[in-house]
């Protein structure tokens, strides 16, 4: 048992973990292995991160991913172009090739001398071979620069985190080497706990409405984009700021199109008022 | 020292490699199951399991492996710890009693468990006999017996088995005949490179830079090329309903495949019903009006589109040699037999492949499998598996 005392993540104060999460999160650190944060769209994957910087006081450097990503992006980029219009004006220091290397965000993380926490956000986005392209790195927590025949080693192990949206199956050799977690969607009762975060005056009243009617909607069948915890806590402002009575939410469930961002669920959702089996009749 | 559930986890399909095997006990020396059961298997799954989907098989294991330790197989180091180690002595501690419980092996104590089981019918509680709590004999919980087995109580032990009792996955679980990643990977090999792309030039082309600048008395001229693309296009004619019913989650793995597979240069995607006539359906409903002629289709897309035809190849008979305006249902009126216009497709495409989700053997007077016959001889047939497709695959990058 190393320093985990000092890495112990047990949730912040405006991000509840369950419980689960906090073990898959300290078991990745204790291990010095990614963790792989997998969920629905909006059960904040993301913010995890943001927490266990905040909560380990660590600072936090975001590599957000696109379907253009390359691996070697975050590694370091060679600016050759810039070097070769320098060397035109005779500029100071063109033959240190150093001054064109710009380091990615794992450059980033490697080289500073604190342990930082580094996201990889969305890794399902990239191209199928990206991940694997990672392993050697991740593992090993160093990467050579040929250009300048340096190698870049990690100061501090970085604390490696990666979500995915499974948007794409990631490689199985890229698997092995994380620590898994899948974020389900909260249940009520974690929920309750969530939105008291975010709304720490809310009234128990509007609260039981406001949930009842958001998992009567999550319950739906036809709905196919189900609205998650960023949905609710936007739903909450709107219906706060607009001081609808506590009796109107389940019976009206107004605002619904901030919960619902698709038309066609927006009419399963009138046609599943309309029928005789709606609950808050 | 628990290595079988290694292999109990593999033998349930769960593709758990050593490496993680190591790791889970690296973790385990490392204290990270917070000396708890829950914590164990929480430890487990996220070090083993990589899938949500198989979350579900990951929890039936774990039940079925574990479930046995509290009657027989191995008793867990701080239970026995815990047992070995009473915290209190309370007044009906009995040390003859506990002198006694000390001798018995674990297989006495298991079988006077079952024993027990079956002859008790009430609660016993603080004695040293029955099953019960607080007491000295050898089973039940909160007792004072050096030695025995936990029977109930709210253990971290037990609510470990309740969390992998509730199989909280199910819902996720599918059953993978194949990876649908396993299939992209096999289209990743339909490529053909060329900078004769419409692309925007933003690829630094060195040689050409210093030749240039070179020409331009040192002056830095920089030339761009077009980066190298991919050139293949694809044309997908999947079989849809009927008989192909019973392949739907295989071919919606395939079809999954080829959509994420973005580096076609065009792909397009129709249907048919059991054979193709002279229209082709834009989704797999197969409803008259959503369609497209064939013939216009085979005028506007030129040769070199790589076809792949997705059917089992089954049908009646008619369906395939007869004219079309014999058919019952999906309207379709016209001239030209389904073979003809099989042919007719064949004709035009330069490379075209036909995979089959059921079964490829041919056996003469099976009324459903005759056209199967007749297609195999006119296309090249593969099985729809990782194997069939990549060799399928394979077949297309080459000349017809």
């Amino acid at each position: 048992m190393q320093d985990t005392n000092t890495n112990r993540f047990g949730g912040s104060t405006d991000y509840v973990a369950s419980e689960e999460l906090m073990r898959a999160v300290n078991i990745a650190i204790a291990l010095e292995k990614p963790l792989l944060i997998k969920g629905e769209p909006g059960t904040g994957k993301t913010m995890l991160a943001q927490s266990v910087s905040k909560a380990l006081g660590k600072d936090l450097i975001i590599w957000n991913i696109k379907s253009t990503t390359k691996a070697q992006d975050g590694l370091y980029v060679y600016d050759v172009v810039q070097r070769l219009y320098d060397s035109q004006f005779g500029g100071e220091g063109v033959d240190d090739i150093k001054k064109y290397v710009k380091l990615g965000k794992i450059g980033e993380a490697f080289s500073s001398d604190e342990q930082v926490i580094l996201l990889i956000d969305e890794i399902d986005k990239a191209d199928l071979e990206f991940p694997n392209d990672l392993l050697w790195e991740l593992d090993k927590m160093e990467f050579y620069i040929p250009e300048t025949g340096e190698t870049i080693r990690a100061k501090k192990r970085p604390i490696v985190i990666i979500t995915s949206n499974a948007e794409k199956e990631l490689p199985d050799a890229f698997l092995r080497r994380c620590i898994f977690h899948y974020i389900e969607f909260p249940n009520e009762e974690l929920m309750r706990e969530i939105i008291k975060v975010h709304f720490p005056d809310i009234e128990r009243n509007i609260l039981d409405q406001i949930i009842a009617a958001f998992y009567y909607v999550r319950s739906l069948r036809d709905i196919q984009k189900k609205p998650s915890t960023s949905e609710i806590i936007d739903w909450i402002k709107a219906l706060t700021l607009s001081g609808i009575p506590a009796v109107k939410i389940t019976k009206e469930i107004p605002f619904a199109g901030v919960i619902l961002k698709k038309n066609e669920d927006l009419e399963s959702l009138e046609n599943a008022k309309k029928r005789t089996t709606f609950p808050f009749k | 020292m628990f290595d079988s559930f290694l292999y109990l986890l593999r033998g349930k399909g769960l593709d758990v490699s050593l490496n993680e095997w190591i790791v889970l006990n690296e973790a385990l020396d490392k204290g990270l199951a917070y000396s708890s059961f829950t914590g164990f298997y929480y430890l487990c799954r996220s070090v083993l399991i990589k899938s949500e989907t198989d979350f579900d098989k990951f929890d039936a294991a774990f039940l079925e492996y574990f479930k046995d330790i509290e009657f027989g197989g191995e008793i867990p180091k701080e239970l026995m710890d815990w047992l070995n180690n009473p915290k209190e002595t309370p007044g009906n501690y009995d040390e003859d009693m506990a002198k006694y419980n000390m001798s018995l092996d674990y297989q006495r104590i298991e079988k006077m468990l079952e024993e027990r089981l079956a002859e008790q019918d009430s609660e016993h509680n603080g004695g040293k006999y029955w099953v019960g709590t607080g007491g000295m004999s050898v089973f039940g919980n909160n007792g004072k017996s050096p030695k025995g087995i936990r029977v109930g109580g709210e253990s971290m032990y037990k609510s470990a088995f309740r969390v992998a009792g509730e199989r909280h996955f199910k819902d996720f679980s599918e059953d993978k005949i194949i990876d649908s990643r396993q299939f992209q990977m096999a289209f990743r090999k339909l490529r053909q490179y060329s900078t004769r792309t419409d692309a925007p030039k933003d690829e630094l082309n060195l040689d050409e830079t210093i030749e240039e600048t070179g020409n331009n008395a040192g002056r830095l001229k920089i030339v761009y090329d077009r980066p190298r693309r991919n050139t293949v296009k694809v044309l997908m004619l999947i079989d849809s309903g009927g008989s192909m019913d019973y392949y739907r989650n295989l071919c919606g793995k395939l079809f999954m495949a080829v959509r994420k597979s973005n580096h076609f240069k065009d792909l397009k995607i129709y249907y048919f019903h059991n054979s193709i006539y002279e229209r082709l359906y834009t989704d797999a409903s197969c409803m008259p009006g959503r369609w497209v002629e064939t013939d216009t289709l085979l005028r506007t897309l030129s040769s070199d589109y790589k076809v792949i035809i997705v059917g089992d190849a089954a049908m009646a008979p008619y369906e395939l040699l007869g004219s079309s305006s014999y058919l019952y249902s999906y309207s379709q009126m016209g001239e030209g037999s389904g073979m003809d216009w099989f042919k007719k497709v064949k004709g035009h495409f330069k490379h075209i492949v036909w995979l089959n989700p059921a079964s490829m053997n041919y056996s003469p007077g099976n009324y459903w499998k005759e056209t199967l016959g007749i297609l195999m001889d006119e296309f090249d047939m593969y099985p729809l598996s990782v194997n069939g497709l990549e060799e399928a695959l394979k077949k297309l990058m080459v000349a017809k």
